[in-house]
């Protein structure tokens, strides 16, 4: 059974990164994600939360695809949902056309928490190896896939530090190395540099935009920056709170190899600026 | 023991000490010379002890100056309090015979060859080693195991969890003899009694170190995990098992030093012929209030050199593990 998920999930080393947008294109109509009807109440002691209330979603591949919106509206439930972290209670919920468990069982994505979680006890390279090991992947594989991944994110020459040894920004990199090392072609972010300074954040974000063209996976990115959406995204879902639900769905059409200057034309914030009245809206809707 | 013995005593050592301001940078820029300060300070404070808690014994004095009433009580027979060079003589001559008097105090104290007499300390602090050792393994083994199925066993949590802590209300003082005689009557009789009371009193530390150190992890990681569809297996070595080694060590080190009084508890019932918890029943048969306290002194340095070492496993455990937790 290892065997058939690893020949499933873990193709051999794709090309670079031309032939992978080649491939992304091809089969551009193919939708990764499909959510309809989606919701999720927890039950607890106080009563009912609604987490997520009628949430219909479409992401097809090669997109990036933000999800934004205040704290508390369910942008991270409904990533954790696509990742079978939870289960939607009502609704409709398919991955590469499997429901999310079947998808999560063959190693389907890969996931970047909004802590780094490196443990403590292993360097940077076997942190990256990590994923791998469990796959049982043989070791010069291993090693080899931690090198290039490393390298994708720019942390050559940090394989044998431990985590400590490493700034905040370099940890989440390295937890992106992680998370693509079984090149899995859906990638789910929560909030990755929610906890980076403003500098740092930017530049992340020029690097995650280079290294999502250059790799061509499907991007599902939940964050509370507006900015942020905006620059990283081909579609911003804007959500709001109790209960969670869409509100607004943007694409966003600047070419894939933007930089960071888009950010004072505007277009851009033309975009931004109707993410800010979405966003408000549904604020607006829960006083 | 007779009443030559010399006094290595306070004014000796801080003599010493003495040697000029590099002698004390030396001593005082690490931990040595605060550490040799304490022990000064509980030396002097011993001996000045020696005549007040001495004084109501027959064989004292009632007449005479400070001094002889003090050389007095630091050399009697039967003490209540025995002075410290008392005992460190007691260590001496159990462990080699008495000093040869056709030589100097000192070389003669030092030359010292061991002898392996029944009355050699050291061989019974080897009886009372090797049952703390396999008793510390098994209540170890024990610990670790109860822990690893009460993290993965819901109903076990709530069903053994109630007997772990009542295990341990019971005074092991009452539990000792029942041991001891119910494993005697089948037989089973030296080493594996007194460890299996060791292992009794130091499974409960691993345990409960273990139950938390296995639930540390961030559920952040175990999600990372969930996300691989990694199996109970491999959840447990590559995380669970790594997060839990600190509280691991830190709980082998109340363990081993408790293994020990469970070892030396577990030779008082059976009137034992070996070991320090024999040479304190016997020394308390016999008022050899010495005998007592050079086992006792025995019985820490064992303690002493025990929690050392588990804390050296530590030490070459977490260099191995990245060096930082």
């Amino acid at each position: 059974m290892v065997e058939a998920a690893r020949a499933k999930t873990v193709p051999a080393p794709a090309g670079d990164g031309a032939t992978g947008i080649a491939a992304d294109r091809a089969k551009a109509a193919a939708p990764v994600v499909t959510a309809r009807g989606l919701s999720l109440t927890f039950q607890t002691n106080d009563g009912p939360v609604y987490a997520l209330k009628d949430v219909d979603l479409d992401i097809a591949a090669g997109e990036f695809v933000s999800l934004i919106g205040p704290s508390g509206c369910g942008k991270t439930t409904l990533l954790r949902v696509i990742a079978d972290l939870e289960q939607a209670t009502a609704g409709t919920i398919r991955v590469n056309g499997l429901d999310p468990d079947a998808a999560r069982r063959q190693r389907q994505y890969g996931y970047v928490f909004q802590a780094p979680g490196l443990f403590p006890w292993r360097t940077v390279e076997k942190n990256v190896m990590l994923p791998l090991e469990i796959f049982g992947l043989p070791a010069a594989e291993r090693r080899a896939r931690a090198a290039k991944n490393l390298e994708l994110v720019n942390l050559k020459g940090f394989e044998k530090k431990y985590p400590w040894q490493l700034s905040g920004g370099m940890q989440q990199r390295a937890s992106i190395a992680r998370a693509l090392s079984f090149d899995p072609a859906l990638l789910l972010m929560d909030e990755p540099f929610g906890a980076l300074d403003e500098i740092v954040r930017d530049k992340l974000n020029g690097q995650l935009l280079a290294l999502w063209a250059a790799t061509g996976k499907t991007v599902v990115f939940v964050t509370h920056s507006i900015p942020e959406a905006v620059f990283l995204s081909t579609k911003i879902v804007v959500m709001s709170p109790r209960p969670g639900r869409i509100i607004d769905v943007i694409d966003c059409d600047f070419p894939r190899d933007r930089t960071l200057d888009i950010r004072e034309t505007p277009e851009f914030l033309a975009v931004a600026h109707r993410v800010r009245e979405g966003l408000r809206a549904g604020h607006s809707y829960d006083d | 023991m007779t009443t030559e013995a010399a006094l290595p005593s306070g004014p000796a050592r801080s003599g010493a000490r003495g040697g000029g301001r590099t002698v004390s940078a030396v001593l005082f820029g690490g931990r040595t010379g605060p550490v040799l300060v304490i022990v000064a300070a509980i030396l002097a404070l011993w001996y000045a002890a020696c005549l007040p808690m001495n004084a109501g014994l027959p064989s004292m004095p009632t007449e005479g100056d400070l001094a002889t009433r003090y050389q007095a009580a630091w050399a009697l027979e039967r003490p209540v309090l025995p002075s410290p060079h008392q005992i460190l003589m007691e260590l001496r001559v159990s462990t080699c015979g008495r000093l040869p008097s056709d030589q100097p105090f000192w070389s003669a104290f030092f030359s010292c060859e061991i002898r392996w007499t029944p009355r050699n300390l050291l061989f019974h602090a080897w009886t009372t080693l090797s049952s703390t050792l396999v008793g510390f393994l098994m209540g170890g083994l024990l610990g670790i195991v109860l822990a690893v199925l009460i993290v993965h066993m819901k109903t076990l949590e709530k069903s053994l969890m109630p007997w772990i802590i009542a295990s341990q209300t019971v005074p092991i003082l009452a539990v000792a003899p029942i041991v001891i005689v119910v494993l005697g009557s089948l037989g089973i009789t030296g080493l594996l009694p007194k460890s299996i009371i060791s292992a009794y009193l130091c499974f409960f530390p691993v345990t409960i170190g273990m139950v938390k150190g296995l639930t540390s992890p961030h559920p952040i990681d175990l999600d990372l995990m969930r996300t691989y569809d990694a199996s109970v297996w491999a959840t447990f070595w590559k995380l669970r098992w790594p997060a839990a080694l600190p509280f691991l060590f830190a709980s082998l080190k109340v363990a081993i030093a408790i293994s020990l009084v469970g070892a030396i508890v577990g030779e008082l019932p059976t009137g034992a012929q070996a070991g320090l918890g024999a040479r304190l029943l016997t020394g308390s048969y016999y008022g050899q209030t010495v005998q007592i306290w050079a086992a006792l002194i025995a019985a820490a340095a064992l303690a002493a050199l025990a929690v050392a070492a588990v804390g050296l496993a530590e030490r070459i455990t977490v260099a191995a593990l990245g060096g930082r937790r």
